[in-house]
């Protein structure tokens, strides 16, 4: 495959590794590409720098598991029916986010904003449940402070919900946002990327709950 | 109410830390005052502070890092004096102070002088280059400069406002926990890393989009400048590695705020962790600084030779090679950590494997200059002396790579001598290339080459003078940041290197000098056709200062060298190759405050956390998530520059450049 642009030699490098020119772009003549997609392009470079600054908790969480200290371990905390619930919750506004999502697209200001509630509730629904969880916690004596291993998981588990009270306030501003000023170019891209980082959130609670939640309620003699 | 703070935070008893507090509050007085009084404000407000222009935020940057650096300097200076009086002495700086000065030196020439050069120089020439209006996301921009400003200011506020961390430039636990550091040192480190961190991850994000996204029509990926492939695989690792800092720095404030245990001696914790975590920024961190360096060395060094780059697909290889295997060897900062053979062995390995990347790079560099025309501008002159300077330090990092050698020189000052190697000989030559390089892109005007020379001479001759003597003492087993020492042998060495220090500050009088001379006598160093130094990317395609939208209509490109390629053919013909574009009106994002209220508060919210004044943490946060709905609720982003102003600054540019191909027609 020769290329009116480049010299063969590239198509020829580009081959090896598997890769098509038009796949990188290479021949993109078109320049700047358009607001919409610039503006979710960089909003899924931060959501990636997102997942990375969890990973370090994981991470954290990880080394610290067995940590103890002569403390609580996980498998004496873990209540797994708090947790499908809370579960359950965030899957379900992940979906109504997506129903809110259709709405925009249909430009239906009662069913945007009927959507986005019902999401923004099955949230608030998760804050309380896994706050009720974590103060049960300090109320057994079993806090951050304890161990190594409660203060990486507080902090890694907390770190999630304080992205799920962000997302709530962010929520509520989008629906100011529909509300007040309509359907608006600049307010749409805005709510693809509130909708990109509620989705990804649920990515980083389907990874808690099964490396912190199952795992950790396997019996001990389980554990690798 | 006001927490922790008290009187006893002003430090009435030391005179050093007072006195120098007291200087810089008057110096920013009277720089206040004099900007009031003379009515500059509203301009500074409207043209500056509240810009989203790239080409002003990157001045503002470069500005901010030029002043970092004195303050880092002076550091510099007291740490070299010390240790050549304190044989058999204790100095003039008692221990607590001393290592205060350490810290904040490194703290301050990594964080707020190497990275916001960098950026600095990113912001200026990126868009350019990729021949487009300014970077994907301009308020972002502007907020990323003030956030980076704050963590400067909050630093610096240390200097009067109580203590800054007496810990090294990485706060290692488990010294730096609250046990042992209890005072608010650590806080001001922590919480103006943090605030900066912010402000650095989203300058990543922005030119990642913008170098991926933004670019003129025919501009493919192998077409783009090797300065927009470097800092794109820099803002790459901004990307992936500035959220491990984010999330460690957390991790170690939680132990210190509200008793957590990741990193204490008690509990479970784990001290080690902390230095796999860090390194695991750290190390890309130190890629991040030196490929966009890299990348100005290769502009400038084809640029004066008059050529095109040697095999810029090499070139491009290499750089993504480094900036791969940048995240591969992480522990080689702590060898002596214990982790057996097998694993020091791989990240040994690891370690010497990145000098192979850099080493195609030099032969790049110089197959360049080979058979070319070359000039020896100051910029040249830095990129040689990088280019002498850098191998060494790179050599000196091999031997280090060895575990076995490893365990002889860690924490010694070889180590010392060796980063000062890469980082001053790199780094820092880079920057200063380019600031010779782009500054007549930047201002208009080129500055004064004979200064320009000189300044370079006392910086190269300057740093051997002051660190070779670190690496004999290095050998001989001096540790480093000791405040005094009784070793006789390690005196002369010692003296040496203060005089090395003196011949830096020499070169650095002399940059001022140069500054202050280019421009008192600007109106003769005028660049009036926009291309000062035969250029060969789009930058130059454009006057000098740019306007406000850049390009009047996007160029068209068609080569590697898409300047070059069509000067060579209007030459060739002597006239403009295009003819006159139908001028159409170009929208142009407004100017916003966003970014000055964001760090306004992020201060607020940071000086009051390091002081537990948590009324004020509350209130500094709702003011942030107001500013945010302000910004939101705004319903004109954009400022439409008519076709009649594009076309005035257009032709104007035109005309000259066709005067000056007149001028150079083969006849």
């Amino acid at each position: 495959m020769s290329s009116p642009l480049l010299p063969a030699g590239s198509d020829a490098a580009l081959a090896i590794a598997g890769i098509t020119p038009d796949a990188l772009g290479v021949r993109s003549a078109a320049g700047p590409a358009s607001k919409r997609i610039i503006v979710g392009y960089g909003f899924w470079i931060f959501l990636l720098s997102d997942v990375i600054m969890f990973s370090a908790f994981f991470a954290a969480y990880a080394v610290l598991f067995r940590n103890t200290a002569g403390g609580p371990s996980a498998h004496d905390l873990f209540d797994l029916r708090n947790t499908a619930v809370e579960t359950a919750c965030l899957l379900l506004s992940s979906f109504t986010c997506g129903m809110a999502s259709l709405a925009v697209g249909q430009r239906n200001q009662r069913w945007t904003q009927i959507a986005l509630l019902v999401t923004g509730l099955l949230g608030l629904a998760f804050i309380v449940l896994e706050i009720r969880e974590f103060s049960g916690f300090v109320a057994r004596g079993a806090g951050p402070g304890r161990s190594a291993f409660l203060s990486s998981f507080f902090t890694l588990v907390g770190c999630h919900g304080v992205h799920v009270s962000a997302g709530l306030l962010w929520l509520g501003t989008m629906m100011a946002q529909f509300y007040a000023k309509g359907f608006r170019q600049d307010i749409r891209h805005r709510f693809l990327c509130f909708s990109l980082f509620w989705h990804a959130l649920d990515i980083i609670w389907v990874a808690i709950f099964n490396l912190v939640y199952l795992v950790g309620s396997l019996p001990p003699e389980l554990l690798p | 109410m006001f927490g922790k703070l008290t009187w006893q935070a002003i430090p009435f008893d030391q005179p050093i830390p007072l006195a120098a507090g007291a200087f810089v509050v008057l110096g920013i007085l009277a720089v206040l005052i004099w900007i009031v009084a003379r009515g500059y404000l509203p301009y500074l407000w409207r043209e500056w502070v509240t810009s989203v222009d790239h080409k002003r935020i990157g001045i503002m940057y470069c500005l901010l890092a030029a002043v970092m650096l004195l303050r880092g300097f002076i550091d510099a200076l007291m740490m070299r004096s010390q240790q050549a009086l304190a044989f058999h002495a204790a100095g003039y700086l008692p221990p607590e102070h001393y290592d205060q000065i350490f810290s904040a030196h490194g703290t301050i020439m990594i964080f707020f002088v190497a990275m916001p050069f960098v950026i600095g120089l990113m912001n200026i020439a990126i868009p350019l280059q990729l021949g487009v209006r300014d970077v994907a996301f301009p308020t972002l921009n502007s907020v990323s400069l003030w956030l980076t400003a704050a963590g400067a200011l909050l630093v610096n506020l240390s200097l009067v406002v109580g203590e800054f961390a007496r810990t090294g430039w990485l706060p290692y636990p488990p010294l730096s926990e609250l046990t042992y550091s209890p005072g608010v040192g650590v806080d001001y480190y922590l919480w103006a890393l943090q605030i900066s961190g912010i402000g650095t991850l989203m300058t990543g994000i922005n030119m990642v989009t913008t170098i991926l996204k933004m670019r003129a029509p025919g501009m493919s990926y192998t077409r783009m400048p090797i300065f927009c492939w470097t800092s794109l695989a820099s803002s790459l690792l901004i990307v992936a590695a500035f959220p491990i800092l984010t999330a460690t720095l957390a991790m170690l404030l939680l132990d210190r705020y509200v008793g957590f245990h990741f990193f204490t001696n008690e509990a479970g914790g784990n001290a080690m962790m902390f230095m796999n975590l860090i390194w695991a920024w750290g190390h890309p961190e130190v890629y991040i600084l030196i490929l966009p360096a890299f990348g100005i060395f290769s502009e400038v060094v084809s640029t004066f030779s008059g050529k095109p780059l040697f095999d810029r697909r090499s070139m491009i290889v290499a750089t993504m090679a480094i900036c791969i295997l940048s995240f591969m060897v992480w522990m080689h900062h702590f060898f002596t950590m214990g982790a057996g053979g097998d694993v020091n062995g791989f990240f040994g390995i690891a370690s010497m494997i990145i000098a192979v990347p850099t080493g195609v790079k030099i032969y790049n560099w110089l197959f360049t200059m080979y058979g070319g025309r070359v000039r020896f501008n100051s910029a040249m002159l830095w990129a040689i002396g990088f280019m002498v300077t850098f191998l060494i330090g790179g050599m000196t990092g091999v031997l280090l790579a060895s575990p076995a050698a490893d365990f002889l020189l860690h924490n010694s000052l070889f180590l010392v001598a060796h980063f000062h190697n890469t980082i001053i000989g790199g780094v820092l030559f880079g920057v200063f290339a380019g600031y010779v390089f782009w500054f007549p892109k930047a201002f208009g005007f080129v500055l004064d080459e004979r200064l320009g020379k000189a300044a370079f001479w006392c910086w190269l001759v300057g740093f051997y003078v002051a660190f070779v003597p670190l690496y004999v003492v290095g050998l001989e087993g001096m540790t480093r940041r000791m405040q005094h020492y009784d070793r006789p042998e390690w005196h002369p060495w010692l003296l040496v290197a203060g005089l090395g220090a003196l011949i830096i500050l020499c070169g650095i009088a002399l940059q001022i000098a140069q500054l202050w001379v280019s421009i008192r006598t600007r109106e003769q160093r005028r660049d009036l056709t926009g291309d000062p130094w035969d250029g060969r990317s789009l930058e130059w395609a454009t006057s000098s200062p740019p306007p406000a939208f850049n390009f009047a209509v996007l160029p068209q490109v068609t080569s590697d060298e898409p300047y070059w390629s069509i000067k060579q053919q209007a030459r060739a013909k002597g006239q403009l190759l295009s003819q006159e574009p139908d001028y159409a009106p170009i929208e142009m994002p407004r100017n916003s405050p966003t970014g000055f209220v964001t760090a306004f508060f992020a201060v607020v919210t940071g000086f009051s956390l390091i002081w537990h004044i948590w009324w004020l943490v509350i209130l500094g946060l709702v003011c942030a998530y107001v500013t945010f709905v302000v910004f939101a609720w705004r319903d004109v982003h954009e400022t439409e520059i008519p076709a009649a102003e594009v076309a005035r600054l257009d032709r104007a540019n035109r005309a000259v450049r066709a005067e000056a191909l007149r001028a150079q027609a083969p006849r």
